[in-house]
């Protein structure tokens, strides 16, 4: 019974978000202010069913009931309970419920949190938001039910896959989708905007926190999933350059630059068009990225099961809505440039050309990307594009957005001098160098190490001297705005990034050997004893668990179990052992016995050291701080009624004039 | 929802999933597609039942006798490369293929013998394509690959000096801090 | 009108995208072209699989067209194919050489035996090595090798009866009977009279 209550749940859910869609955008439109005001119960009302088909499925998930299909594909019951609940959205049809869920979540944030905006601005952001969950709720009703049935109802489900019982499982889907689906809101406000036709530049001041906030969980979102491949896939590699990978990582990497270009279209009201053009293309990209993983068009580890249906259906819907917000644009963006004017040397132009490095960045990964698929349809024979094509060219394309990066905070609005830029370019550069020759001893002349390590030098003391000069300048209090605190932070995190992708991709050592119970084999400095295998038992698998002792010059740094578990459906998983640390994470990984029949004795292993790798993810640790400290400077909430028209304000109709 | 066609898919995925590489498994599609597919996703769970009947436990760990560091480092770069044709986006350094593996003993073998690195790669383009090199060749076909970015970066360069030069003629640019900030 | 630009790129991008849909519920997506076609075929020495102390060599069938079905006691979809093959073999006017890959000789002789033995030959390659040389990734894939030791085409995947009718058999009757003149049109539309 309850599923297909479920099922009611998201039909009366599609009913109230078509009402959210359609008739605020009409009172908006006539000034109507009942219409209008059906948005907000509408948006709540329909989040209120749509976590109760959330709830439902989650229900079903923990007691097992097998009648319903998804979750007899999807769990057994030997499933621990904490796993039961992460393959709720462990595969295609969960997983979309999350999305339309985490969209509710958003628009319900915003009903809650923006009672000041003026009326016809919010109702028509929360009807493009009612759009977009109608979109969703129809594909999920038509095409992807997850509370379909499945009679008679087995005794024993199938499994969630290995790779995906992981604690990482559980936490990277949903932020990953509060940051793809959270973008969803500037582009609400974008359209807004649009379709409004008064472009003060204060909706973009209501669009920054949002966006900031957005960007803050995507990064989580990312890092968590490059977290969560290296512990997990067994390989000790973070980022493939994978087809989903990037999939999540061109709305990242369009976001950096659409957080900057609305700093200057709020502060300064220059650039108006990009930015909005900006956020369309961030969530554009979001339900590229949604097509592109479910659609079978791509060959990849992560993607769902395919189905052309489900694809043309997304196709469809991603052409209604990027198309019509794109043509929305062309029709009804600022034709004329408004805003201060600035200089060559000026803080906007130097976000300018940090966005063109990000934009074009996004375009090289897109391009890659599909261009497999390119391939196809111009019959140029079927191409792989992998990591070395992106790495080459991704490092190259950030090269000047590195070298820009320590003066960001020095440059002013409008137009900046040159002199103080030169002292800090001096200082930056000194300090580099300096520390670039100190690690050339270290790293035996490894140029990406030193460069890793010039590079983040660069950064970290220009963000080290800014915040020097602020804590001199300044009385305490007014010192560090959240702003800029968060602005600091996310740029520190680039030079932390910097350090722990340049150095472990380096200096990191792997090798493949072969030890006997005893023996002993050397990397990196550690001597690694393997000690033989004994058996290991989890709630729903049974392990042959290996023991490796490590030691550095004789002194014990840490004992391993690297584990190969055996699951409830034959599925055989290889669990490595990771000992971390800050400056360097070990890590074994057990291959197979070299005699099946005599697991006593000799088996092959994996061993690698890899230097600074924590960093890595410490540095999009730092980015996603920054998101949130800067989403929540006081500056942007609004504590007084916005006006309507101000003077310096520039209204559409003026500047088409 | 059949009952026939729910079995089946159950059937189907507890098979494809008897494998111990990365491959995800595989779920037929439900909806009523011709043989043709049928037999490919068939063909597709043959290759994942290869991995798992033919030998134990085939494994990306694989120590082979390499001369030296050197040697084996130059065995990583390339296997990290060249792309594991029965994986769905793995490299021959990370699969647990079967034929990964016998990919990687080729690669070895061929290393033993003295082949470069090019020679390698052409080995098993001539036999596999140009799908098996995760590094696209630069030629006429993926002229757009390579240089793609390059045109989008200068025509962006274009906007963005316009766009300066614009806006610096505009006039005086106003007073560097605004909007109640100081920096 | 350059605030049309990204609608138009948007317009290629899901023309791209549906071709790609398209593409994918026509083509196997696993599949990958043979660079072989129409290239010589490895020299290859491999025993029979009933006969180990005999090998059979390129050479030693130089002069005569045939075709290679790569199969496997352990391969779900050969199992799939057998029955065509048992069907067809007889039809094809040209010998079906056997390829047992990466397989034990007791198990392929035993599948043989328990379903059938369409092959005219059957040659055992356990290791696999030589497969490599032929491009083979999987099972089941078949080549047709020509007179002068050309592969001159490859199918991967199960043969069905459509496969058979509509490209194997006139890629034989092609080699069989080579037209230099007259379009390839008429030579096929006479070859396809029989279903």
């Amino acid at each position: 019974m309850t599923p297909e209550l479920g099922q009611l749940a998201l039909i009366l859910a599609l009913f109230l978000a078509i009402a959210q869609s359609v008739l605020p955008l009409i009172g908006a439109w006539r000034g109507n202010r009942a219409l209008m005001a059906i948005a907000r119960p509408a948006a709540t009302g329909q989040a209120v069913f749509v976590a109760l088909a959330f709830a439902i499925l989650v229900w079903a998930f923990l007691h097992f009931d097998f009648s319903v299909l998804y979750v007899a594909t999807n769990s057994n019951l030997q499933l621990p309970w904490y796993y039961r609940v992460a393959a709720v959205w462990g595969a295609h049809e969960g997983s979309m419920l999350l999305w339309v869920l985490i969209l509710n979540v958003w628009t319900l944030a915003l009903v809650l949190l923006s009672r000041r905006l003026p009326e016809a601005f919010l109702a028509r952001v929360l009807a493009v938001l009612g759009i977009i969950s109608t979109g969703f709720l129809c594909f999920i009703l038509f095409t992807s039910n997850p509370f379909a049935r499945l009679l008679p109802m087995p005794a024993d489900g199938g499994d969630l896959n290995p790779v995906l019982q992981d604690p990482g499982m559980t936490f990277h889907p949903p932020v990953l989708y509060m940051g793809y689906v959270g973008f969803s809101v500037a582009f609400a406000f974008s359209i807004a905007a649009l379709l409004g036709g008064s472009m003060e530049q204060a909706w973009v001041r209501w669009a920054r926190p949002w966006t900031n906030a957005a960007w803050g969980f995507l990064s989580c979102g990312i890092v968590a999933g490059s977290w969560w491949a290296y512990a997990e896939l067994g390989w000790g590699g973070w980022w493939f350059w994978d087809p989903v990978e990037n999939a999540s990582f061109m709305p990242w990497l369009v976001g950096v630059a659409l957080i900057h270009a609305q700093a200057v279209t709020e502060k300064r009201g220059s650039l108006r068009a990009w930015t909005i053009l900006l956020s369309l293309f961030a969530f554009s990209l979001s339900l590229l990225g949604t097509f592109l993983v479910r659609s079978g068009i791509l060959t990849s580890v992560h993607a769902f099961a395919s189905d052309p249906r489900r694809g043309t259906y997304i196709l469809c819907f991603l052409a209604f809505v990027v198309g019509g917000s794109l043509l929305l644009y062309a029709l009804r963006a600022p034709k004329v440039a408004g805003g201060k004017a600035f200089a060559l040397i000026s803080r906007e132009s130097a976000i300018l050309v940090g966005n063109l490095m990000f934009t074009v960045a996004a375009a090289m990964v897109l391009l890659g990307t599909l261009f497999p698929l390119l391939g196809d349809a111009l019959n140029l024979g079927k191409i792989s594009v992998g990591p070395p094509y992106f790495g080459l060219l991704f490092p190259l394309l950030m090269l000047p957005v590195v070298l820009l990066l320590p003066f960001g905070p020095y440059l002013r609005w409008g137009k900046s001098d040159l002199p103080g830029l030169k002292q800090v370019l001096v200082r930056v550069a000194v300090a580099a160098a300096a520390c670039a020759l100190i690690a050339a001893f270290f790293v035996q002349g490894q140029l990406k190490a030193i460069a890793g390590v010039a590079s983040a030098v660069w950064v970290g003391v220009g963000v080290t001297l800014y915040v020097i000069k602020r804590w001199r300048e300044m009385s305490a209090g007014r010192r560090y705005p959240a702003e800029m605190t968060g602005m600091l932070l996310a740029h520190v995190g680039v030079a932390v990034f910097l350090i722990g992708v340049m150095l472990s991709e380096s200096l990191s050592v792997t090798r493949d050997v072969r030890l006997a119970p005893g023996q002993v084999a050397a990397i990196g400095g550690y001597e690694f004893r393997f000690d033989g295998v004994t058996q290991a038992t989890g709630p729903n698998w049974t392990a042959e668990q290996g023991v490796v002792t490590v030691t550095r010059n004789g002194s014990p740094v840490a004992v391993m179990h690297p584990q190969k578990r055996t699951y409830a459906r034959e599925q055989v998983q290889t669990t490595s052992a990771i000992d971390p640390g800050i400056t360097r994470d070990i890590y074994v990984a057990l291959g197979e016995p070299m005699d099946p029949n005599h697991v006593e004795g000799a088996w092959a292993l994996r061993l690698y050291t890899k230097p600074f790798i924590r960093w890595i993810w410490g540095g999009g640790l730092l980015m996603m701080l920054g998101g949130f400290v800067s989403a929540a400077d006081r500056r942007f909430r609004l504590k007084r009624e916005v006006e309507a028209a101000q003077p310096s304000t520039v209204t559409l109709k003026e500047s088409q004039a | 929802m059949k009952l026939a066609d729910a079995m089946m898919l159950l059937k189907g995925i507890a098979r494809a999933v008897r494998n111990f590489s990365r491959e995800r498994p595989l779920t037929p599609t439900l909806s009523p597609e011709g043989r043709g597919s049928k037999s490919a996703i068939f063909f597709v769970i043959t290759i994942a039942l290869a991995i798992a009947v033919n030998t134990a436990f085939a494994q990306a760990i694989d120590p082979l006798p390499f001369r030296d560091h050197a040697e084996e480092l130059r065995f990583q770069h390339l296997t990290g490369e060249l792309r594991c044709l029965v994986c769905q986006d793995e490299n021959l350094a990370d699969s647990n293929a079967n034929f990964a593996r016998d990919l990687r003993h080729k690669v070895f073998e061929l290393m033993q013998q003295g082949k470069s690195d090019a020679q390698i790669k052409q080995y098993l383009v001539e036999r596999y394509s140009d799908f098996v090199l995760y590094d696209p060749p630069v030629n006429h076909r993926t002229w757009l690959l390579w240089f793609g970015p390059l045109l989008i970066l200068i025509a962006g360069g274009v906007v963005v000096v316009n766009t300066i030069r614009k806006r610096s003629h505009a006039g005086t640019p106003a007073a560097p801090t605004d909007n109640g900030d100081d920096w | 009108m350059s605030r049309l630009l990204p609608f138009f790129a948007f317009v290629l991008l899901a023309a791209l995208l549906g071709f790609g849909i398209w593409w994918n519920s026509a083509h196997d997506p696993t599949a990958v072209p043979s660079p072989l076609i129409n290239k010589p075929a490895p020299a290859y020495a491999l025993p029979k699989l009933d006969e180990p102390a005999q090998t059979v060599s390129k050479a030693s069938m130089l002069g005569k067209i045939y075709l290679v079905n790569v199969f496997a006691s352990w391969c779900i979809a050969c199992g799939e194919e057998h029955p065509v093959l048992m069907l067809e073999s007889k039809n094809l006017g040209v010998p079906l050489i056997g390829y047992n890959y990466k397989d034990d000789s007791s198990d392929a002789k035993a599948w043989l035996a328990q379903h059938g033995n369409p092959y005219d030959m059957v040659i055992a390659d356990t290791s696999g090595h030589t497969a490599i040389d032929f491009g083979v990734y999987g099972a089941p894939e078949t080549f047709l090798i020509d007179a002068q030791g050309v592969i001159r085409y490859k199918h991967i995947g199960p043969l069905t009866p459509e496969v058979i009718a509509q490209q194997v058999k006139p890629a034989i009757e092609a080699l069989q009977h080579p037209t230099p003149s007259p379009p390839r049109g008429e030579g096929r539309g006479e070859g396809a009279a029989s279903p």
